[in-house]
């Protein structure tokens, strides 16, 4: 026999018993330390329960608040019958009443004979770890704490910051250097009797019990004085969430516990009749000498902290609404935006459909309704094509389209036609890749049958919508990514700024283009213009098309080339 | 900071708040004790409070659902059924039952009743306030009870559990597959959409108002601002003093409300999954538009009754199938938050 437990308890005793009948099966004592605010009934309950187990004892009783030297006066008390009334007792563990050993006792037993010297107890000091919650580290020590911070935080904030204010500081004792750790440990008989015989106990006494926390450091600090070799690392597993609370353990983490080859997990859930039943069986066969080793099991915890803090970026819920410049991205994937490109090009849609495997719709904030790839009238996630429904909410619009499509890239058109209540969500958005020929907007107008006088009109009217989105797009506040080629300088050497966008999208074989889209006939388009300007109205967001007919529009047909 | 600086709404907020219950505590005269079991109802335990009318359909399913995730004990008010629903729930051995002839319409749609019940009975207790029709899923809820949820949620400093209401329904028109009583109903009710939600945030009592799913997508998509409203906060650790003010989609004091992260993170939450159409569905739309019970101003909602009472197929070729709670969690539409 080399391990005695010392538990303390609190709660959930019928959990409680359970486990001490396990530990003692396996001929470990056991020392309980029962809250003193556990009613008198239930106490004396408990103890009749356990009386016909010989090495089990129970301890003088303090009051343990979370937080006060309730807890380690406790563990002092217990530790000190442990080791006077079970002298063959090499190690003491301690444990709670909500600890479940996850494996057979006997592993530990063995573990803890093969490293006679070594004492299992996580210390640090607080200048090493960002542990800490609300901001206390050094100060846990230097500081007064008189009022309860679960009951009167008020008052306990008041007065931490009036002792900063006041530069009031107390004087540590000679030689220590402060440590901090999980308050689950497990330290031998030399270590423990020597933090409990020091003559300076008293001292040390006085000054950590006005400490904050003093569980997590007051034998993390005097270990360092006496042991021959400390292992900073808790045998117990024990995890806790962003707000610095332990998680707890229910059914289903039954094949997580067992992955972390731990030999003793908190805190359990009462109610968690399976791990219980599972784990208080000692199974001899099934014994593995695995190394515990809770890191295998990290990931699970750091990814809560994380979508407890961070979230999915691109995700608005019921329970995630981020405010305004909180929100980590208003999409959760890039997506290309094309301004003009099918204006200019006969079939650039089902050309860069089948170029980047893109799912490619047609202007999606059109006027009439979201002009979705293929004409449907939903897309995934039942997302309605309705224009009226979309302009309610035309950010959840596109944040949803983007959300519902996750692992496909989207691309759609834009033009000075569609809606523009999302023009500036779009600038804004750093998902965003915004690809513009600006002016392309007068080729319809061009190929048109209306009258003239109502191009004119129109052609003014799309100019100064054009214009007024160049500047949300050049704005200070843009994050997307955005290029912009006038019609000129686009027609003029179409190749690279195609190449460019399609690599962007990232999807493409690495050949480069083996095709490129048909570009519409712009026979005339240069006079088409000079018209517009004799009219009085003038157009310059195309660029410089000279009224003669263009010698590369007038050629039958363009020979699809490759750029490299 | 913009909170603390309106203490002229919170003041108003405050008398509101008062005044509902003030309300409630008159309408308790409306209402006849059938069935008067609270007496059983234990500390810490966890209560559901429904006004219900001809629901003896949904019931057996219902009772079993909340029982299985150990709701201890139901207060039901029963507005007028004559389909059994009052026998029914009188038998149970851990509902307590109220009757009331009265309008569902003035009681402020059932709340005024339940106001009062939870006043006298719910105070100190994690209470679910629901409609007969709503079914509560949340994460891990098939292997973790409600008693899990609501200490992690008191342990995380939580007094409220938000969910979205998330309408099921049956891929062909809904009065063609016929529902049992006591079976589940998501057998028939397997679809759902999944991706048309939009949000903005209500400054006056900070609430979420959540629109979209099948009914804005078919009955409303011409006039969206009508749609129905999706966020409900069905789980409160009650207090006597607090107050649901329209439906349960938003309570006073307003700080309940907050049942979301606005810093970018995820809070845990749940889905109530409707079980509004079931077979039944076309009649009663017919008898709900002739009784106006429903709505503040019902004459708005006609032409929504006509189109349910048309027997409509709300199925859809981007309707997504229901798997299992750990599918909506994927699609972001409850979230386990820091709950691992």
């Amino acid at each position: 026999m080399s391990v005695g437990i010392v538990m303390l308890v609190h709660t959930a005793f019928g959990r409680a018993e359970q486990v001490i009948r396990h530990w003692a099966a396996s001929d470990c004592p056991v020392v309980i330390h029962v809250d003193r605010r556990v009613p008198a009934k239930t106490y004396n309950g408990f103890v009749k329960r356990l009386s016909d187990l010989p090495d089990v004892a129970f301890c003088a009783r303090h009051r343990c608040e979370w937080g006060t030297w309730g807890i380690v006066a406790a563990t002092q008390d217990a530790s000190e019958m442990m080791l006077e009334r079970f002298p063959q007792v090499r190690h003491v563990y301690l444990a709670s009443g909500s600890c479940l050993p996850l494996r057979p006792v006997q592993e530990l037993i063995d573990y803890l004979a093969a490293r006679p010297q070594t004492d299992f107890i996580e210390s640090a000091t607080t200048t090493d770890v960002p542990w800490t919650i609300g901001g206390l580290e050094h100060e846990r020590f230097t500081l007064r704490f008189p009022f309860s911070w679960k009951k009167r935080r008020w008052l306990f904030d008041a007065y931490v910051a009036l002792q900063r204010k006041l530069g009031l500081k107390r004087r540590l004792p000679a030689g220590i250097e402060p440590h901090m750790g999980s308050q689950w440990w497990c330290l031998t008989r030399q270590t423990l009797s020597a933090i409990l015989q020091d003559p300076e106990r008293a001292t040390y006494d006085r000054f950590f019990s006005k400490v904050w926390i003093p569980d997590e450091s007051y034998f993390q600090t005097l270990a360092r004085l006496y042991s021959r070799q400390i292992e900073s690392r808790s045998l117990t597993l024990s995890k806790f969430d962003f707000q610095g609370k332990p998680h707890i353990f229910y059914d289903d983490h039954l094949q997580l516990l067992r992955r972390s080859d731990c030999f003793v997990a908190r805190k359990i859930w009462p109610y968690a009749d399976k791990l219980y039943d599972a784990f208080l069986t000692d199974e001899a066969g099934a014994m593995k000498r695995a190394e515990p080793n809770p890191g295998k099991i990290d990931r699970v915890f750091a990814k809560a902290v994380e979508r407890r803090t961070r979230g999915r970026p691109g995700l608005f819920m019921q329970s995630r609404f981020p405010a305004a410049a909180q929100e980590n991205g208003l999409t959760c994937a890039p997506y290309s935006v094309f301004e003009g490109f099918s204006d200019l090009f006969e079939n650039f849609e089902t050309w860069l459909a089948k170029m980047t495997g893109a799912r490619v719709h047609g202007h999606l904030f059109a006027p009439e309704r979201a002009e979705f790839a293929g004409g449907h009238g939903t897309m995934n996630g039942a997302l309605s094509d309705s224009a009226k429904l979309r302009d309610r909410n035309a950010r959840a619009f596109l944040s949803n389209l983007i959300w519902n499509t996750r692992g496909e890239r989207q691309c759609f058109q834009y033009g000075p036609r569609d809606k523009r209540a999302i023009e500036w969500d779009l600038a804004t958005d750093r998902n965003a890749q915004i690809s513009v020929i600006t002016g392309a907007w007068a080729v319809p107008l061009f190929k048109s049958n209306l009258n003239f006088a109502d191009i004119r009109k129109e052609a003014a009217r799309l100019q100064k919508v054009e214009s007024a989105h160049l500047d949300v797009l050049r704005s200070q506040w843009s994050r997307a990514r955005i290029r912009v080629w006038t019609m000129a300088e686009f027609v003029e050497a179409p190749m690279e700024p195609l190449q460019t966008v399609i690599d962007e999208i990232g999807q493409q074989s690495a050949r480069g283009l083996a095709e490129v889209p048909r570009m519409t006939d712009l026979t005339g388009f240069g006079q088409f213009l000079q018209n517009l300007k004799n009219q009085g109205m003038h157009p310059y967001l195309m660029g410089d098309f000279s009224a003669e007919p263009m010698v590369e529009a007038s050629e039958p047909a363009r020979k699809p080339y490759v750029v490299k | 900071m913009e909170r603390i600086a309106d203490p002229v709404m919170a003041y108003r907020l405050r008398w509101k708040r008062r005044r509902l219950l003030h309300r409630a505590f008159r309408k308790r005269r409306q209402l006849a004790t059938v069935a008067d079991r609270t007496g059983r109802i234990g500390p810490g335990d966890i209560l559901a409070a429904s006004t219900v009318r001809n629901e003896a359909i949904r019931l057996p399913y219902f009772l079993d659902h909340y029982r299985r995730l150990g709701v201890d004990h139901f207060l039901f008010v029963d507005n007028g059924s004559d389909d059994g629903t009052a026998a029914y729930l009188a038998q149970q051995p851990d509902v307590s039952l109220w009757s009331t002839p009265h309008s569902y319409k003035l009681s402020r749609f059932g709340l005024d009743w339940l106001t009062w019940l939870q006043m006298r009975h719910a105070h100190g207790h994690w209470c679910l306030t629901l409609d007969a029709d709503e079914i509560l899923v949340y994460p891990y809820h098939d292997t973790r009870p409600l008693p899990a949820l609501t200490e992690w949620l008191e342990r995380a400093g939580a007094e409220s559990f938000g969910a979205l209401m998330l309408d099921m329904y049956p891929k062909g028109p809904v009065r063609s597959q016929v529902y049992d009583a006591g079976r589940d109903p998501f057998e028939i009710l397997c679809w759902f959409d999944s991706g048309n939600y939009t949000i903005t945030r209500q400054e006056k009592h900070w609430n979420l108002w959540v629109q979209g799913g099948p009914r804005a997508r078919l009955f409303f998509a011409d006039r969206p601002r009508r749609a129905p409203t999706m966020n409900k906060v069905p789980l409160v650790r009650w207090h006597w003093r607090y107050v649901y003010v329209n439906s349960t989609h938003a309570l006073l004091p307003r700080r309940l409300n907050l049942v979301y992260d606005e810093a970018g993170g995820e809070k845990t939450s749940g889905v109530l999954l409707h079980t509004k159409f079931l077979h039944t569905i076309v009649e009663k739309s017919a008898e709900e538009k002739r009784r106006r019970e429903h709505f503040a101003n019902s004459a708005l909602y006609d032409s929504y009754y006509d189109s349910l009472m048309e027997n409509p197929d709300l199925w859809d070729p981007q309707s997504t199938r229901l798997r299992s709670w750990r599918q909506l969690e994927a699609m972001g539409l409850m979230s386990r938050g820091g709950w691992i």
